[in-house]
């Protein structure tokens, strides 16, 4: 049954039925009636329905939450708000959230993506930041599933035809391939604005009298129960919830952007908070309970796009770009002026009070009067049970078989659906627009210049799910550690992480066991590196019939780069120069690609990762980029050294050649072994010494692995391998897949 | 050189335009508003990238109709320069200021990448900084920019010497595989008669400074600077 017609036919017949298809258990409906002290009407329902939902109460997760550090000397705003802010020096802040769009990208790849873009654009222009850059982070199924080359056709151009269209570079992600995404995809979405420090508008509703102001598009009936949708696992059905999906218009979006920033210029906004999930419900409660006040809304003032909407749909309702307002007095008229100029709605739709209560009026009628702390603080918090996953065997690099040859399985690897190019996604994004973007996609990070200064903004995002599913705590602990390794690598200072929490059904507890361990190992890492949580989001549910996804904790870094004068990048830039490896070398082959890909296995522990070394290696490269010491830096991590050596290859364009693999270990565990915590760098060789000296000191291995020269990878004892012909196997498998339609 | 930028809905390459122009002149342009029918005395009017109305109807056809096209398009015959980049370009068609339809391009999928390009002509205000025949690095970034009109334009383009830029290797040759969109002849911008209004679909602006990989963009505003003072 569709929900929202039969409430408009059946309004108010509470039968049991009604309360499960609004996703509430029969303990908290009753809990519910006991907050409000009564049965509810349906639009309460509705209303309760969406903020006591897993999307928008976090009631699995809260109590695991909490143990993730959100603090240091850097943080402005921790999680909360809209978005995380992050001090970058001389009164400038950087704002930044990522957050999931999984089911809404499945049932519609091109709307579901789009709409995701569009959602986290405006968590950051919310809070009076100008989005200055996007990334997003993808999971797909097995290449070879029917339905993943339209999906991955679909969120990409949805992604870039919102992000383009907005003007907003998109400058990087990164995209797997996995059958265990096969049925449920995974598409989050970053973005990061920058702010005037002392000019950051939060969503506290302070102050009695004041006008509620609804601008922007106007109100349809799509997106009705998003929120609930994204509570729920798929099953044969799901794609009959197509209705459910919000349709983005990123036209409107520009010029909701524009006219926000605008206005935010005058001193006419208390408080500003987007209509994101569960629409004007959730804004309205969310601003009114921050700000201590109850809220009146006359929805008779909303405008719609659709006739005789009813107060459930358009509490309900997720109709995009549009945001709510609570004016300071005597403003509504200069602000009106603003909002007309770019041609969207404005409606004073009523005003804060004293009374500690949402009431909604509709017609004459009340259809809602619910005490805002039963909506926003009675929700059922689940400590719900887990059980920790067995932990697998570490794979000795003995057992794993050696290949014919490095150099093959290395042009293998690089031409594998896990490692080869993702050109073919990103130029299909604006990556260069607002003319900043000093670090194009293809990097360990990008890089994005603060606009008239010579400060840059590294962005990266990370996760290895193949880890996580191994094992959740050391794959969260290695998903952050990468990301910190990432901006390091082009000479940032790590600052602070977003998250995006993707798991399975959380009512199952081996699912709630990989949260906990997930969040336990994020929360280990970010303590270890100074680098706190400021923003994120969970998304649950991610299964189909009971099959989970890989628990796959996204995170997405920023650092701030003091000169980009000093910035690194992968690309080899001189013939001659020497490469280095730094870091500890254990030949750790578990989880490797090396043994999926060309092995076709895939147990084992992942790498671990050694925190104190990690740091120390990366506070030592950091060190020699800021001293001009190296021409090139890249992070090693899937695929192994080979792989990251060949990938500073191919972006120089200049060959290498490697000295013969030092024993004991064996030389395939040490080219493609993934160990944690190294880098490879290049320098030239009036450099080593000093390289030498600085990596005795800070207690970091270093390694000589050869010089820059030619145009091949040339190893002792194997034919070189032409970067030609390797930049063919790197660059062909994407767009050749997406070709064969 | 005073300069003004036209900023539609949905313009978004303003700024970047903006910055550009006051890198070369050191002196900020005049921004205009789509709804205002009054242009400040300009030595050059610029109509930026981005996405004006949306690209609803199709790309640059509901800005061609906007209060302030108008004046353009009357400055324009009275012979100021009018540089139209990307969606501008497509104003600039669908104003009827130059022949041709920038259509989908033959990918079907938006493009964004560094192209080289070749200077066709080195006599006008746009490009006396350029050698004639010199390849040189632009960025593009847009979906609708293969360059189609019939087989006689065409032919009145080429002979009159209107083509302003060819897509191209990195030799300078006009191959298939160096056209980034379908673009009929490898166009990448074209004049109108009098050479004083220039379009093209790469974007100049966005490789005019050296911290983003590339500065051949900044030629064409400092050609300008040197031609209009």
């Amino acid at each position: 049954m569709n929900i929202a017609a039969g409430a408009a036919r059946a309004a108010d017949i509470l039968t049991p039925d009604v309360v499960a298809e609004h996703g509430l258990s029969a303990d908290e409906y009753q809990l519910l009636v006991a907050a409000l002290g009564r049965e509810p009407s349906l639009t309460e329902l509705g209303i309760f329905s969406v903020m006591w939902s897993e999307h928008c109460s976090y009631k699995s997760s809260r109590v695991w939450l909490k143990k993730l550090p959100t603090e240091g000397p850097q943080v402005i705003q921790g999680p909360g708000e809209n978005a995380g802010v992050v001090d970058i020096g001389d009164g400038q802040a950087a704002v930044f959230k990522m957050e999931s769009h999984n089911h809404p990208s499945y049932i519609e790849p091109y709307q579901g993506a789009a709409t995701g873009v569009g959602g986290i654009m405006r968590d950051v222009f919310t809070m009076g930041a100008r989005p200055v850059a996007n990334m997003n982070a993808l999971r797909f199924g097995a290449p070879e599933h029917p339905k993943t080359k339209h999906l991955v056709a679909g969120v990409v151009s949805g992604i870039g035809d919102y992000g383009n269209c907005m003007g907003v570079p998109t400058v990087g992600g990164e995209t797997n391939f996995d059958p265990r995404y096969n049925d449920n995809i995974l598409v989050n979405a970053m973005c990061v604005g920058l702010v005037d420090s002392g000019r950051i508008f939060k969503s506290a509703a302070k102050g009695i009298g004041h006008s509620v102001v609804y601008v922007g598009s106007k109100t349809g009936r799509d997106g009705i129960h998003g929120a609930t949708m994204a509570s729920a696992e798929f099953d044969e059905a799901s794609e009959e919830k197509r209705p459910t999906v919000q349709v983005g218009d990123p036209f409107t979006e520009k010029l909701l952007l524009e006219a926000c920033l605008e206005l935010m210029e005058e001193d006419a906004i208390v408080a500003i908070q987007d209509m994101g999930a569960a629409g004007l419900t959730s804004s309205s409660v969310e601003m009114a309970d921050k700000g201590g006040v109850g809220i009146e809304l006359e929805l008779d003032r909303v405008p719609t796009r659709e006739e005789n909407m009813t107060a459930y749909e358009m509490m309900l309702s997720e109709s995009q770009e549009r945001m709510l307002m609570v004016l300071k007095p005597g403003s509504e008229k200069a602000a009106e002026r603003v909002f007309r100029k770019w041609e969207l709605d404005f409606s004073v739709i009523g005003y804060t009070t004293d009374t500690g209560h949402l009431v909604v009026r509709h017609r004459g009628i009340v259809e809602a009067n619910i005490p805002l702390a039963a909506l926003a603080h009675a929700a059922p918090v689940y400590e719900r049970p887990w059980t920790k996953k067995e932990p697998q065997g570490v794979v000795a690099p003995e057992e794993v078989p050696p290949p014919n040859s490095m150099l093959g399985a290395l042009e293998c690897l690089m031409g594998s659906p896990h490692l080869s190019s993702r050109r073919w996604i990103w130029e299909q994004y604006d990556h260069m627009v607002m003319a900043d973007t000093v670090q194009r996609p293809g990097g360990d990070a990008a890089v994005v210049r603060v606009h008239g200064t010579k400060k840059g903004l590294a962005i990266a995002c990370d996760v290895t799910p193949r880890y996580c599913a191994a094992d959740p705590y050391e794959g969260a602990k290695q998903a952050v550690a990468e990301c910190w390794r990432n901006l390091t690598s082009v000479g940032a200072d790590p600052l602070a992480i977003t998250d995006c929490m993707n798991f399975g059904n959380p009512e199952r507890p081996e699912i709630m066991g990989e949260f906990v361990g997930a969040v336990e190992g994020m929360a280990e890492a970010c303590t270890a590196l100074s680098f706190p949580v400021v923003s994120g989001n969970v998304s649950l549910y991610n299964e189909t019939n009971g099959v989970a996804i890989p628990p796959t904790p996204a995170i997405g870094g920023i650092g701030l780069i003091p000169d980009i004068a000093a910035m690194t990048t992968v690309a080899l830039k001189r013939q001659g120069d020497v490469l280095m490896l730094l870091g500890a070398e254990a030949g750790h082959l578990g989880q490797s690609l090396y043994m999926q890909v060309m092995l076709d296995r895939t147990h084992g522990a992942p790498p671990p990762v050694d925190l104190d070394a990690e740091r120390r290696a990366g506070d030592l490269v950091r060190g020699l980029i800021r001293d001009g010491c190296l021409s090139a830096v890249h992070d090693v991590s899937d695929g192994g050294l080979l792989v990251a050596i060949a990938e500073m290859a191919l972006a120089g364009g200049h060959g290498v050649e490697l000295d013969a693999i030092p024993a004991p270990l064996p030389p395939h565990a040490l080219w493609f072994g993934e160990d944690q915590g190294r880098y490879v760098v290049a320098a030239s060789p009036d450099q080593a010494d000093a390289i030498h000296k600085a990596a005795a000191v800070a207690k970091v291995p270093l390694r000589l692995l050869g010089k820059v020269g030619g145009d091949a990878i040339k190893l002792e004892g194997e034919p070189p391998l032409p970067l030609a012909a390797l930049r063919i196997a790197h660059e062909d498998w994407l767009p050749r897949f997406m070709a064969h339609g | 050189m005073k300069a003004s930028v036209i900023v539609f809905p949905g313009s978004n390459c303003d700024r970047d335009a903006a910055v550009a122009l006051e890198a070369a002149t050191g002196q900020a342009p005049a921004m205009v508003w789509h709804g205002d029918s009054e242009i400040p005395a300009s030595d050059l009017i610029v109509l930026p990238g981005g996405f004006s109305y949306g690209d609803y109807l199709r790309s640059g056809a509901m800005a061609a109709h906007s209060p302030v096209m108008r004046e353009v398009v009357a400055r324009a015959r009275g012979g100021t320069p009018v540089l139209g980049i990307c969606n501008g370009f497509q104003v600039l068609t669908e104003a009827g200021l130059l022949p041709g339809v920038l259509m989908r391009n033959a990918t079907l999928k938006f493009v964004c990448k560094d192209v080289w390009l070749r200077v066709e002509r080195n006599d006008t205000a746009y490009t006396r900084r350029y050698v004639k025949g010199e390849v040189v690095r632009f960025a593009i970034a847009h979906k609708d920019g293969s360059y189609f009109a019939d087989e006689a334009t065409l032919a009145r383009l080429e002979g009159e010497g209107r083509v302003a830029f060819r897509y191209c290797d990195e030799k300078g040759e006009v191959t298939d595989d160096a056209n980034p969109n379908g673009s009929r002849r490898n166009i990448a911008g074209i004049y109108n008669e009098t050479g004083t209004v220039l379009g093209l679909m790469p974007h100049p602006e966005r490789l005019a400074d050296p911290a983003l990989s590339g500065t051949d963009g900044a030629k064409m505003f400092l050609s300008l600077v040197e031609t209009l003072h």
